[in-house]
């Protein structure tokens, strides 16, 4: 199989690529660092990783909406300068004109070429009858359902017969069945030869989704984000998604995905991290002290094989790796090679009542999140015992990405509100001291 | 697909149905008036009939179709300038800068201080044709629609969600096809919205341009405007009451038969991806759809407008290129440019000011201005006492709430100017006193905003939040303080900014009244501008409009936008 696929001819190739923001007076916000990617013709590869590894501004930048602030991006050996004349997108939220219909929305690409009504017509009908859409030509978007929406992406994105099609999570916004089914006709389509395509491209963060459709994965890293391993999936389709074999290739990649970043090897003048970089994902208090519950108990009784949590909680890889990294930032938990288990101060959290389980929550965050140190520290210290929450997201967005930053605060807020370590305001966007003994 | 399109091709011999012939006689009523009002445009300006107006009733209705098309010339220049200005203003960051900062101005001056001088200007341009007179109302209305279609088109383009236009982007659909395919069908509900205001305001605005004076001569172009303007001069009753009557169905029928299909058609062009309910649509747009003929026609404009939107021109460069950085030395020289022609315009604004002005003109001003906004305050806080309580009762019963609405979105559109003379007439009648009882006269044409926006907040307040309000007995005033209030908070708002911004500008015609040789008069801004105009006073006509606009932005600034805000952010279910 890999013989196979490095003979084909090389649809795009992209070489140590690097994308930053620029932020004015600071250090740019990187999201991309030497990324290199080839993509040969008859095969479909998967960009896999969290959200915010960059993989999906890899997408964009290979689909030539985006220029990458360093690195080469050639399409079949001519370099890259504007949107590929060979590639068609399929959106993560479908990205259907809702004020055309089915056939319009299909049509657009071929209409932007210049392509003539009549054979427009007949080629928009080929695509929408191969895509399983036959009958609902002149429905709109809207009294469509998930599934038939995203068919209708796939079929505008075929029809103009792309070399590359690239698809950004287009499953993630559909429901566990509808999702299924259309992984699967997509596949049926591939295997037969039917799709008019050289390769996909796609992107998502479902481990199976990945093992399941495509041949080769690259799993990416986050901050910055970077090819962390490489990956053939050996398997031929149809696949089985209860085969050992796929099993173990599912939990392979948890454990590459919850493996702990090698420290990389710093440049002398660099100057140490700051103990604010370190973004704080969206993950409420009760959502913790419930994982922590379910570990705790049966069957798991204190640690569990993560893609067995995941199916059983129906979470994805993207929900449920960072709330146990956030028990691990707390020290109620640790990830290691795929599972997460529950450390001894894990079980007296568990095991304490209300207030209890307040206290013990208080004395992790102000030993292991220093924004919190610091956002107390500041209150004990002033007179008035208040400060503004400005000066917080500006320090943090030194380091990060407004979003992450912002982010980052409403997770503290929520975790100092729980923990009765400070108060906030929100119209006056203050912390303070009100109501803490 | 094939078999059936042999069917529908024999039906299509059936014989034309009995709307074929209506439609038929519409089109051929409105080329005819046109013809005729093109016609009438040419003629000297002393040619006998010119300008004069004729109180008997049986031409009001060439009157109401010249004054209508009138209405349309300026709404087709607003579109112009919606699709001109606003545009530029949303595509490129420096015109921007420039652009939405003047356009928020525009929209705060009251441009009807002014109409004398630009009715000289149009005049100069066509010496001795109505044409110049014809141009100067149309230009009066246009500056009542454009600033508010600009700005909805404006924001509607910032607001374009990104996905879609990367699928564009990314399909190579050239800067011509996206503005029409994307763009400006984003932007369709907000403006065809907008323009249906824009229409309404303009109404307040043709009464006031159609009869102009300047200096000792005084025109009457054709038209309902001046048809009242005369009724009011000659003290005819009963002539007042047939303009009222013609305004009432002209609005009527241009309202049923443009603008109810017009929003209905836009609905589909709303980006939202769930199917709302969907109410039936306008008899007009149903016969549009089942007439033979105005189908064909229909057909023919959406074809032709698909053609020229997927022509492949490439406007706005390249498909897509990245952006590059913004290059600092364009924008050095681009603030330079900008910062000479300020300090130009300042030191000629100095200039003529201190020729023509003293400060004791400006303290006059501001007083008189304190005034005003003191009416116009009390005046928000009556119509609110007065509107919301029935605006929330309406709104919590569908059927009422049904039935209100368009009756509340027609009177805010009726003007109310035409309105004034009964009221006129009773203050004369009781000898009461200007200063209070012109104030009502205000309000009378703008409170409806707060009516319909509270009909519609108390219409869309959860059906569960009202429950648990009952089931905890929730009652009296704490209901109103804690449950209702804050619940239709954005939408009463919107509508008082709505309301508060129409009533200064009907400050300048609602301050000053006249019922043939009795002159009412308050004392206020409006009257000051008013006043002016009459003398031909160009410096205080200046300083009075200056004065009123800043009343106007910083009421804006200070009270309606942080509240807005904080409204949006707190309250918004």
């Amino acid at each position: 199989m890999d013989t196979a696929v490095s003979t084909q001819p090389v649809l795009i190739d992209v070489q140590s690529c690097r994308q930053a923001y620029h932020k004015d007076a600071n250090a740019d916000l990187v999201v991309l660092d030497g990324v290199n990617l080839t993509l040969h013709e008859k095969e479909i590869v998967a960009l896999l990783g969290r959200s915010g590894s960059g993989k999906s501004t890899l997408l964009r930048i290979v689909s030539g909406l985006l220029k990458p602030t360093a690195g080469s991006v050639t399409w079949r050996g001519v370099p890259v300068d504007g949107p590929t004349e060979g590639v068609a997108m399929v959106f993560q939220s479908f990205a259907l004109f809702p004020w055309l219909t089915v056939q319009e929305n299909v049509e657009l690409g071929l209409e932007a070429r210049g392509v003539a009504k009549a054979k427009r017509e007949a080629l928009a009908e080929a695509a929408i009858d191969m895509i399983g859409l036959g009958g609902f030509e002149n429905a709109y978007p809207k009294e469509l359902s998930g599934g038939m929406r995203q068919r209708v992406g796939l079929a505008r994105a075929l029809v103009v017969h792309p070399d590359l099609l690239l698809m950004d999570e287009p499953f993630s916004a559909l429901d566990v069945l509808t999702a299924e089914t259309l992984r699967t006709d997509l596949i049926d389509l591939w295997v037969e030869g039917k799709l008019p395509v050289k390769s996909v491209l796609m992107v998502t963060h479902n481990i199976e989704e990945a093992v399941l459709m495509c041949d080769r994965i690259l799993v990416f890293s986050s901050n910055p984000g970077r090819v962390a391993s490489e990956l053939t999936v050996p398997f031929p389709h149809p696949r089985n998604r209860l085969d050992p074999a796929f099993r173990q290739m599912v939990d392979d990649i948890y454990a590459l995905m919850t493996r702990r970043a090698a420290p990389e090897p710093k440049s002398p003048a660099a100057p140490p991290p700051s103990p604010l970089a370190m973004p704080l994902p969206r993950v409420g208090t009760n959502i913790m002290a419930g994982l922590m519950e379910t570990l705790a108990g049966e069957p798991y009784n204190g640690r569990a094989d993560l893609p067995a949590l995941a199916a059983s909680l129906q979470y994805e890889v993207d929900d449920l790796l960072p709330l146990g990294e956030m028990l691990q930032l707390l020290h109620f938990g640790v990830l290691e090679e795929g599972d997460i288990s529950l450390t001894d101060q894990g079980r007296r959290f568990v095991e304490a009542d209300v207030d209890e389980r307040k206290r013990i929550f208080a004395e992790a965050l102000r030993h292991y999140v220093p924004l919190v140190t610091m956002i107390r520290q500041v209150l004990d210290e002033r007179w008035n015992h208040r400060a503004s929450a400005v000066r917080f997201r500006d320090e943090l967005e030194d380091h990060m990405s407004p979003d992450y930053a912002e982010d980052t605060l409403r997770t503290v807020i929520g975790w100092g509100r729980y923990a009765e370590l400070f108060a906030y305001d929100e119209e006056a966007e203050q912390f303070s001291l009100e109501d803490i003994e | 697909m094939r078999a059936n399109a042999i069917p529908s091709m024999a039906a299509g011999w059936r014989l034309p149905n009995l709307w074929d012939a209506v439609a038929f006689v519409c089109v051929i009523g409105v080329l005819v008036g046109f013809g005729h009002v093109a016609e009438g445009t040419l003629v000297p300006i002393n040619a006998p009939g010119a300008t004069q107006i004729s109180l008997d009733p049986i031409h009001l209705p060439e009157y109401a179709v010249r004054t209508t098309l009138r209405m349309f010339a300026a709404l087709a220049a607003s579109l112009l300038f919606t699709f001109t200005y606003g545009t530029a203003a949303a595509k490129s960051r420096r015109a921007a800068l420039v652009l939405v900062p003047v356009l928020d101005v525009l929209q705060s001056v009251p441009i009807l201080g002014f109409l004398t001088f630009t009715v000289v200007f149009f005049m100069g341009l066509f010496p001795g044709q109505v044409m110049g007179l014809e141009l100067a109302a149309i230009f009066a209305i246009f500056t009542s629609q454009a600033w508010n279609m600009a700005f909805s088109i404006y924001q509607s383009l910032q607001t374009v969600p990104n996905d879609l236009k990367e699928c564009a982007t990314s399909f190579h659909l050239t800067g011509w096809q996206k503005f029409w395919r994307l763009e400006v069908p984003f932007a369709m509900p907000g403006l065809v919205w907008n323009t249906m205001m824009s229409m309404s305001g303009g109404w307040f605005f043709v009464v006031a341009s159609e009869a102009v004076t300047v200096g000792d001569h005084s025109w009457k172009l054709p038209g309902i405007g001046s048809y009242v303007a005369e009724a009011l001069d000659k003290r005819d009753i009963a002539a007042v009451v047939y303009a009222i009557v013609t305004m009432l169905l002209v609005i009527l029928a241009y309202d049923q038969l443009l603008f109810r299909p017009l929003v209905a058609w836009s609905a589909k062009f709303r980006f939202e991806t769930t199917a709302g309910a969907t109410a039936s649509d306008p008899w007009m747009l149903r016969l549009v759809r089942r007439t033979r003929l105005l189908k064909v026609v229909g057909t023919a404009i959406g074809d032709a407008a698909v053609w020229v939107g997927g022509l492949r021109l490439s406007l706005g460069g390249a498909p897509a290129q990245r952006r590059r950085p913004p290059s600092r030395t364009v924008d050095v020289i681009y603030g330079a440019v900008l910062a000479v022609i300020v300090a130009w315009a300042l030191w000629k604004v100095i200039v003529f000011a201190s020729a023509a002005l003293a400060w004791s003109d400006v303290r006059t001003a501001l007083v008189l201005g304190v005034f005003t906004l003191v009416r116009v305050t009390v005046l928000m806080v009556i119509a609110s006492l007065v509107w919301v309580p029935i605006g929330v009762w309406l709104g919590l019963r569908p059927v009422w709430a049904r039935r209100a609405q368009p009756i509340a979105q027609f009177l805010a559109a009726f003007p109310a100017n035409l309105l004034f003379p009964p009221f006129v007439l009773f203050i004369v009648y009781f000898h009461l006193d200007p200063d209070i009882w012109l104030t009502p006269l205000m309000v009378l044409g703008t409170q409806w905003y707060i009516l319909f926006n509270v009909v519609a907040g108390a219409a869309a307040f959860p059906g569960d939040l009202r429950e648990a309000a009952s089931n905890f007995r929730i009652g009296g005033l704490l209901w109103w303080r804690k449950v209702i209030v804050p619940g239709i908070l954005p939408y009463y708002i919107t509508g008082a900014i709505t309301a508060s911004g129409g009533s200064w500008n009907a400050a300048i015609v609602s301050e000053v009244a006249s019922w043939g040789n009795t002159h009412l008069h308050a004392h206020g801004l409006g009257a000051y501008i008013a006043d002016a105009t009459d003398k031909g006073d160009m410096a205080r006509v200046v300083l009075g409009v200056v004065v009123m606009s800043a009343f106007v932005v910083l009421f804006n600034r200070l009270l309606w936008r942080p509240l807005y805000g904080y409204a949006q952010r707190r309250f918004t279910l």
